[in-house]
Formats: structure tokens, sequence, C-alpha cells
């Protein structure tokens, strides 16, 4: 089937099947390498994109169910040459480790933001719990994410 | 092994009088595909047996929250994520915003639905606790009609229910008979997020003139099936809270669930931990 879709801004038509990934259609057909997959079953957040506005792990969509929406992924949330404060904070604060969790807690951080710029602690934990870091290096994420509000 | 996605059909009709044609034409070759939370996680373990699938996602018809008098009614589609954000929900259901959140994580909640934690069946799910305690009906659709029917009783064993072929399970509805209760909701997991459950209560009851009253218990992991606690709940009504009352509850409860040993627990386990979360949520009620 063909899909079309808004991706990071750019409208792109797809022949895919039905039932494929959105995790596959980004990083094989799209080449949009910066979504991972890590557990493939929706508990490490590693492929989490935005769809139409909302975080989802992006293993868990069939292309059928996006004909026509807006995905942002970690490649679309930097401004031209401008990092995106969480991005910077994760620069700054050394919450990127291996990297494989980064552009998945990288989004749900920027979701969080978006839904509430002040986020209290428990907030944080909150937002993030659906990510897994397997170099368990959640303080400096955590800090990170703390860091890019108080900007 | 991972599924050879060509094999598998999602097709994606416009409206609900055309998803409910299909599925009476060809009755058993289609099965609805919603939010996909469990049935990507078959398909990329290479376990998802069904091939073809009718994609309601985008049936408007089945989205939506609807407060009367009587009931709040919920589309079958309502996602985890709604469900927390509804303030009508919150004041008088929190056990099921409650349930909502301690469900995956945020993305899990954008894309699950509470119609599919109801016909997927399992007995570990977190939200049906809630709609049992809360006395919940569900309307069931097909080119034919609809039916209500109780919540209680549509799952007949373990990943049986009480749907046709042909039908789809379209609404959600909770009596709004819950003011002056307690609720108590309690999801006992490996982890706080993400993590699925080893036991469940959830429950409601009220105190009037010394003697409990209003009460309906409901339990998942300790079952084929998530159970409403009937005999528990005799039990204790029109008892005075006290602790031969507690001792006696939690003596039924356990003649009433059936635990077993799996990946995520033991029976020993899930049995002990039933009944201190029994004597919990009396004691929140006494308090």
């Amino acid at each position: 089937m063909q899909i079309t879709i808004n991706i990071n801004g750019e409208s792109r038509t797809i022949d895919t099947f039905p039932m494929s990934r959105l995790l596959d259609v980004l990083r094989e057909q799209l080449h949009l390498t910066g979504t991972k997959e890590g557990c493939g079953e929706g508990e490490c957040g590693a492929c989490t994109v935005f769809l139409d506005g909302q975080i989802v792990n992006s293993c868990l969509v069939p292309v059928a169910q996006v004909n026509g929406s807006e995905i942002a992924t970690i490649e679309g949330i930097a401004h031209n040459d401008q990092l995106h404060a969480v991005q910077q904070a994760f620069i700054d604060h050394g919450g990127a480790q291996c990297g494989i969790c980064t552009p998945g807690m990288v989004l749900a951080a920027v979701d969080l933001l978006n839904r509430n710029p002040e986020p209290s602690e428990a907030d944080i934990r909150t937002g993030l719990a659906g990510n897994l870091c397997r170099c368990t290096g959640y303080m400096k994420i955590f800090e990170s994410v703390v860091r890019a509000y108080q900007k | 092994m991972r599924a050879f996605v060509p094999h598998y059909e999602l097709t994606t009709p416009s409206s609900l009088a055309e998803a409910l044609a299909l599925l009476k034409r060809e009755p058993g070759v289609w099965k609805p595909f919603a939010g996909g939370t469990d049935l990507m996680v078959l398909l990329e373990a290479g376990r998802l047996p069904h091939r073809n699938y009718v994609n309601i996602w985008s049936l408007k018809e089945l989205r939506g929250i609807e407060v009367t008098d009587t009931h709040i009614t919920l589309g079958a589609l309502t996602t985890y994520t709604d469900v927390q954000s509804h303030p009508g929900l919150q004041n008088e259901f929190p056990m099921l915003c409650q349930a909502a959140s301690e469900t995956g994580g945020l993305a899990i909640q954008n894309r699950g639905t509470l119609g599919g934690n109801i016909v997927n069946a399992s007995p570990a799910a977190d939200s049906p606790p809630a709609l049992l305690a809360y006395d919940a009906e569900i309307e069931l659709v097909s080119s034919d009609g609809s039916r209500w029917l109780p919540y209680q009783g549509f799952h007949t064993g373990y990943k049986q229910m009480l749907i046709g072929p042909n039908e789809l399970l379209a609404r959600i509805r909770m009596p709004r008979n819950t003011r002056g209760a307690t609720h108590y909701y309690r999801k006992v997991g490996t982890r706080k997020a993400q993590a699925i459950s080893k036991v469940c209560l959830a429950a409601v009851a009220k105190v009037e003139q010394d003697q409990i009253s209003h009460v309906r218990i409901a339990l998942g992991s300790v079952a084929p099936i998530v159970v409403r606690c009937v005999q528990t709940e005799a039990a204790l009504r029109g008892r005075k809270l006290d602790t031969e009352t507690i001792k006696s509850a939690c003596a039924t409860l356990s003649q009433e669930i059936s635990p077993i040993d799996d990946i995520r627990s033991t029976a020993d386990y899930r049995l002990q931990v039933a009944k201190n979360l029994l004597t919990d949520f009396l004691f929140t009620v006494r308090a």
C-alpha cells in the first residue's frame, strides 16, 4: 500500500505493507536511523517518536495507522543548527552514555516539557518512566532534564 | 522469530458501519486492531496467529467520553491518556485513572485503549479490576444492532469471552453511584512503572451506621480471568468492620481466588499479597 506522512516537516509518500512497523519504515525506507530499536515490545522507549503531537513507541505502530499523520523523530528536534535545550543539556551534563536510549529519552523529555514547562521531580520520573537506560545513567539523564527547563 | 509482515492484512474502513459490515460478511476472518500495544508485541515475536485485521483506530464513533446524570460512558477507543485527563473520571472513578496511569509508560498510555484492555482478555490487565469494582457495563455492536451486558461475567475463561465474531466492543459505562465511597486500587509489580502486575486489587465500600455497605472487590492476576469476588463481598456486607470481619473476609478470599506460579510470581506470594491488600483496603475504609 501507499501511505503519505509528514515527517519532520516534509511530506513523503512510501510504498509499504500495512502491518510494517513505523520503526522499520523510518529506519529502512526513510533512512532516519536516529530512532533506535531496543526491545521491540514497547518496554524500553528507544524507538519513541512524536505521532500527531503525542509520543508513541514506533515499534508498536503499524504503518497503515499513520497515513496522513505528522511524525517528528529525533532528527526533527533541533531547529537548523540550534539544538533543542534538552539536547544541549544532555551534552553539557553527561545525559548520554552509550547513546542507544538517548533519542527516546530526549523525545520523552521534550514531550514532558511541552506539556509541563516546570515539572516536579515526580513529574520527571513519570515522564521518563517508559524509557530504559541499559547503562543505568539515570541520575545524569534526570539532571539534564532539570537543567534543560531551568535554562 | 519476527513475523513476515507481507503475510498480514490491516484494512482501514471509513466508518463503523463499514467495519461491522466486513465483520458480518466474513465472520471470523477479520479481527479488530486498535492501538496495537498488545498485538504488535505478538507480531514482533512471530506469535500473532491471526492474519487479517480491521483497523478500527480511526473510527470516531468509538471515541469520546459522555457524562449523563446516571452514567459516565466511554468509547472503546478511549486511551489511558484520555482516561487520566478527564475531570469527571478523576472525581468519581479515581481507580480507573490510577489504573490508566500505572499501565505502561506514557507512550503506551497514548495508544493503549480501554476496549483493547478488555478484549485482549489478559487476567493481568490493569483496568478490568477497576471496571468490575465500578459495576461497569459494556456495549457490543454488530450490523444487526447493539446489546448492553454487565462486564461482570463477560470473561468466561482464560482468553474466553461472550463476544461474537461479527461484534465489536463499542462503549463502556459506569453508574455514578460512587459518592462517599472509599476507593482503593493497588497494583503490585516488580517495578513501579511498565511492569505487569503480580497481584492487583480494586475495591470500593462505604460504612453506614457502623455497617459495611456498597462493597465491591475485584482482583487481577489471581485467576484465569480478572475476578469480582462476590463471596468476599458477602462476607463483609452488613457486618461491623472489626478484626473478626477482616479475618473472615481474608479466609473467604483465599477460597475465591486461584493464583498460580508463573514467570512473574508464585501462587503463595500472590495469595498472601491478595489477603494483605484486602486487609489494607479494609483498614483504609475504617480510617
